[in-house]
């Protein structure tokens, strides 16, 4: 490999995504080092919610008018990885109609279509609403998959050239006289120690850019803050819900693929917590005690797991308590705010606005490099949205594995069409709950850079649904195994570290059929497929 | 211990499979993809868009033994009998409007029926029939009775009326225009009980053929006159008893789960033949008197489908071993193939076949005299594909009489 790179993008969230992509289709040449897997971080933590705006209309009205310009721009360019739920925010009759008002107006003046409308029509929309409310207003919410948005950005900055190391660890910022010129980094899988150099340094860690920037000597005040949030086992809802009322926990209940999300709280955590997420049980009683409030279902639906993120929340350069707290984009350009060069920091913002983040980035990249190259990432659309929405529609067409085609191409788009399903073989399923199949599996190995099951996972949905990995797990590590050419030991140990993870998630709201899964998981790995010398539930 | 059944009943698999080993279909029909995947997982997917629906599930049976095997209480069978009704874009047919109209054809056929009996014995004549309609040559067709057992009743009315305990009897379809020997068995049976039959007020057929076929909306009207006539029969201090287990259960469940009709206010008063005699002998308060001469016979017993699925298999089998003459032998439970209208279907045909194949050899191998079973549909397809009469429990119980 190449070791001379214009831009090294360490971060492979949604951000360093977008900048690897950004960079690659205006020609500059560029490395992604991220040290797990792509959207490992807060990119792959949050609702998934496609934002209006109409959230922020009120308190922030910049983040506001960012949001619909990227939604636009998004369902245009990302329709794969998009869906047009629509979006309300209801009132309920302790919140009273006053905040409506304020609420509609404010949207106006972002741009943010907002139209209040009766509340029979409301619960005509969705009906899973609470039928308590006393107002709604239609906002053109929708969910967006950031597993697949960022994969996209993914496939496309490599199409264009752009070299991309997963599970590679920076250990060391490499500086000369003043300025980064590049990396050293480990290969977490073999060990390798690898240095990299670039003319420019791109630090899109979110939370974790805080330490990448001490490395150059550089402090940028983060604070931590943590959000739950749960998973049901299914849609209850198909338009986002929203509470009209402002901003706070646990207030958007977003339908995203076959499930439903709520979400979120809100806490400051400590540095040191951020590579070790947890929920806890106040947070699962808060979110279902005020998701309930949104729609009254969510009382008896399965919870499958509960997760949480990390915001890269920043405080302001001139506010060294911190308290003065932008949910804006942040860019740090070193060499004129520490006299650091080649080193640019982009932080803050929000998965909404990644590719807008990227276009600031790269054209920052592009000054310093003097290269005169427009963005052109508003307008090109990713690999998988070439074609209209319209084939998720028709995919299938009820016939004989309609389901399992119909899933692939909501997940891939048009590049659905490269999967192999030419044999009953390749059309079995893996991952039935999802519809996963052989050839599907296959395909994420070739071309969509999986190393191990939790990859697959993040690429397909596999083991998303609500066994929860129970019975797809063995059988995806079977044909990973396969793929990979990968020791039996391997496979196995791959297949504990993914059984693990699924039970860290469902540990959290683990009663109820919930249980009754987690169960049978321990049943089948512990027992039948000889993982209990190392408990998986520890 | 009473079944939980939580509001998304879905959620409750834990995707274990034990319903698809269970599945008949499945197991010879690769088309077919299984209860679980049809039922809880697929069910999640149609929330997301109709394209998650797959015509297959028209190969169910509907024979709901997944619900039988499921240990988490999923209603699987009416989460794939709801989804057809939800999602099929299939327009029934000439051939489905045949099969589920019951009463009409029932009605038309038992004026004329030598007619229609021997013409429907004809190989050339099943040949026209395959090809205009789709229904298989090779599948016999049940005989039909000279006049109906309602006819039959109608003289009988004030003998009937005489007995101071009575019942009210569904008799279906099937005893009305096919076998009216079976209502006369059961009319008998009572009798020698104490009892005396009266028929509802107006019945319909139960329906199960339409729900099938595709006739849900005419399914929803015939259950709207049954029920108000079961109603009617409550009101009077009767039970309503029926000899066929799919009527039963069609009458009990299906209503609910599949038309969602309420019927929580008469379920309990619908009894099935074999279980109201079979309480009344074991409470003690009258006896039977059999024939000490009546000729031995070996008896193999058939579990029907929804005989398992309302867990009352039990009561027929204890039932035939109170009779002195009889020598019963269990089957294995499994499905004989007919599923109702399902068998008839010329894309079904094979399936059919095949999945009561075992069942067939079973029967043959058993070395019994006549096989038993409380389904009139179980009875066409074993009578078809093996060399043994099959009579309903009522019917050995009623010739065993003295």
């Amino acid at each position: 490999m190449i070791n001379e790179y214009d831009v090294i993008i360490i971060g492979g969230g949604a951000t360093g995504a977008g900048v690897a992509r950004d960079c690659a289709l205006r020609g500059i040449k560029a490395l992604l080092i991220e040290r797990h897997d792509i959207a490992t971080g807060a990119t792959g933590r949050n609702h998934g919610l496609l934002h209006s705006g109409a959230r922020y209309a009120v308190n922030d009205r910049e983040s506001a008018e960012e949001c619909i310009r990227e939604n636009m721009i998004l369902r245009r360019v990302a329709s794969h990885c998009v869906e047009d739920t629509g979006g309300i925010f209801i009132s309920l009759p302790e919140d009273g109609l006053d905040f409506q008002k304020k609420f509609i107006d404010s949207c106006h003046a972002a741009g943010i279509s907002a139209e209040a409308i009766d509340p029979k029509e409301a619960l005509i929309i969705e009906p899973s609403a609470n039928p308590k409310l006393i107002g709604a207003v239609k906002v053109p919410d929708g969910s967006v998959d950031p597993f697949r948005l960022t994969a996209a950005n993914i496939l496309d900055a490599k199409l264009h050239g752009a070299h991309v190391l997963t599970y590679h660890r920076v250990d060391e910022l490499v500086q000369q006289s003043g300025r980064v010129v590049g990396v050293k980094v480990t290969d977490t899988v073999s060990g390798e120690k690898k240095e990299f150099r670039a003319t420019i340094t791109v630090n899109a860690c979110g939370i974790w850019g805080r330490d990448i920037a001490a490395q150059a000597g550089v402090k940028i005040n983060m604070l931590p803050a943590k959000g739950s949030l749960l998973v049901f086992g299914h849609r209850v809802n198909n338009v986002v819900i929203n509470r009209c009322r402002k901003p706070a926990d646990a207030d958007i209940l977003v339908p995203g693929d076959s499930i439903t999300v709520i979400g979120t709280t809100s806490t400051k955590v400590p540095f040191d917590e951020c590579d070790n997420m947890y929920v806890t049980r106040d947070e699962v009683d808060l979110l279902l005690r005020e998701g309930s409030m949104l729609c009254p279902a969510l009382n008896h639906t399965r919870i499958l797991r509960a997760y949480a993120g990390v915001r890269p929340l920043v405080a302001s350069d001139d506010d060294p308590s911190g308290r003065s707290v932008s949910r804006g984009i942040v860019l740090l350009d070193h060499a004129t705010r520490d006299g650091v060069e080649g080193f640019i920091t982009i932080t803050g913002g929000k998965l909404m606005t990644y590719r807008l983040m990227a276009e600031w980035t790269t054209d920052l990249i592009c000054k310093k490099l003097g290269i005169d190259k427009p963005c052109q990432t508003a307008e090109k659309m990713l690999p998988g949205s070439s074609e209209s929405k319209s084939c998720k529609r028709t995919a299938g067409g009820g016939s004989q594995w309609s389901c399992s085609a119909s899933s692939a191409t909501w997940r891939h788009g048009d590049n659905a069409s490269k999967i192999d399903s030419s044999t009953a073989a390749k059309r079995a399923l893996v991952c039935e709950c999802e519809q996963v199949t052989v050839g599907e599996v296959e395909y994420a190995v070739k071309e969509l850079g999986v190393n191990n099951l939790i990859d697959l996972r993040r690429r397909t949905r596999m083991g998303m649904g609500t066994c929860q990995g129970s019975l797809c797990a063995a059988r995806a590590a079977s044909v990973m195994a396969k793929a990979h050419g990968c020791t039996v030991e391997g496979a196995k140990s791959d297949l504990k570290r993914f059984v693990s993870e699924r039970w860290k998630g469902m540990s959290a709201v683990a009663w109820g059929d919930t249980l009754r899964e987690g169960e049978l998981l321990c049943w089948l790995y512990d027992g039948v497929c000889d993982l209990s010398n190392d408990k998986i539930t520890e | 211990m009473e079944k939980q059944y939580s509001q998304n009943n879905f959620e409750q698999c834990t995707k274990c499979t034990v319903c698809t080993v269970y599945c008949p279909v499945a197991a010879v029909n690769p088309l077919y993809a299984g209860p679980k995947q049809a039922g809880p997982d697929s069910e999640r997917l149609r929330m997301k868009g109709a394209e998650y629906y797959d015509q297959n599930l028209s190969l169910c049976l509907n024979c709901k033994r997944c619900e039988v095997a499921c240990p988490s209480d999923v209603r699987i069978g009416d989460i794939i009998q709801s989804a057809r009704i939800k999602y099929s874009t299939k327009k029934p047919g000439l051939r489905e409007f045949t099969l589920a109209n019951t009463d009409l054809v029932g009605s038309v056929a038992t004026l004329v029926s030598p007619v229609v009996n021997a013409t429907l014995g004809l190989k050339p004549v099943r040949h026209i029939v395959e090809g205009v309609m789709n229904i298989d040559h090779r599948r016999i067709f049940p005989k039909y009775a000279f006049g109906t057992f309602e006819g039959r009743m109608k003289k009988r009315r004030k003998e009937q009326a005489a007995f101071s305990k009575q019942v009210a009897y569904f008799h279906g379809c099937y005893v009305n225009y096919n076998n009216p020997p079976l209502g006369e068995a059961f009319v008998k049976v009572l009798n020698a009980l104490g009892y005396g039959v009266q028929l509802l007020d107006k019945e319909k057929c139960c329906g199960v053929a339409l729900i099938s076929n595709g006739f849900v909306n005419q399914a929803k009207k015939q259950a709207q006159v049954n029920l108000k006539s079961i109603r009617e029969a409550q009101n009077k201090g009767l039970k309503v008893v029926a000899t066929s287990s799919t009527c039963t259960f069609t009458l009990r469940d299906e209503y609910k789960h599949l038309l969602e009709i309420e019927n929580d206010d008469v379920r309990d008063n619908i009894d099935l033949a074999v279980r109201f005699i079979y309480n009344l002998l074991t409470d003690g308060d009258v006896k039977l008197n059999f024939n000490p001469d009546a000729p031995r016979i070996k008896v193999a017993y058939h579990s029907a489908c929804h005989m398992e699925r309302m867990g009352w298999t039990c009561y027929s089998i204890e039932l035939l071993k109170l009779i002195p003459s009889v020598e019963l032998v269990c089957l294995e439970s499994q499905c004989c193939g007919i599923a109702g209208t399902y068998g008839f279907k010329k894309e079904n045909y094979e399936t059919s076949q095949a999945i009561g194949d075992k069942l067939f050899k079973a029967i043959e191998e058993s070395g019994c005299d006549y096989v038993s079973t409380d389904c009139e549909t179980c009875k066409w397809q074993i009578e078809m594909s093996t060399t043994k009469k099959v009579l309903h429990p009522i019917e050995i119980l009623a010739n065993s009489l003295s």
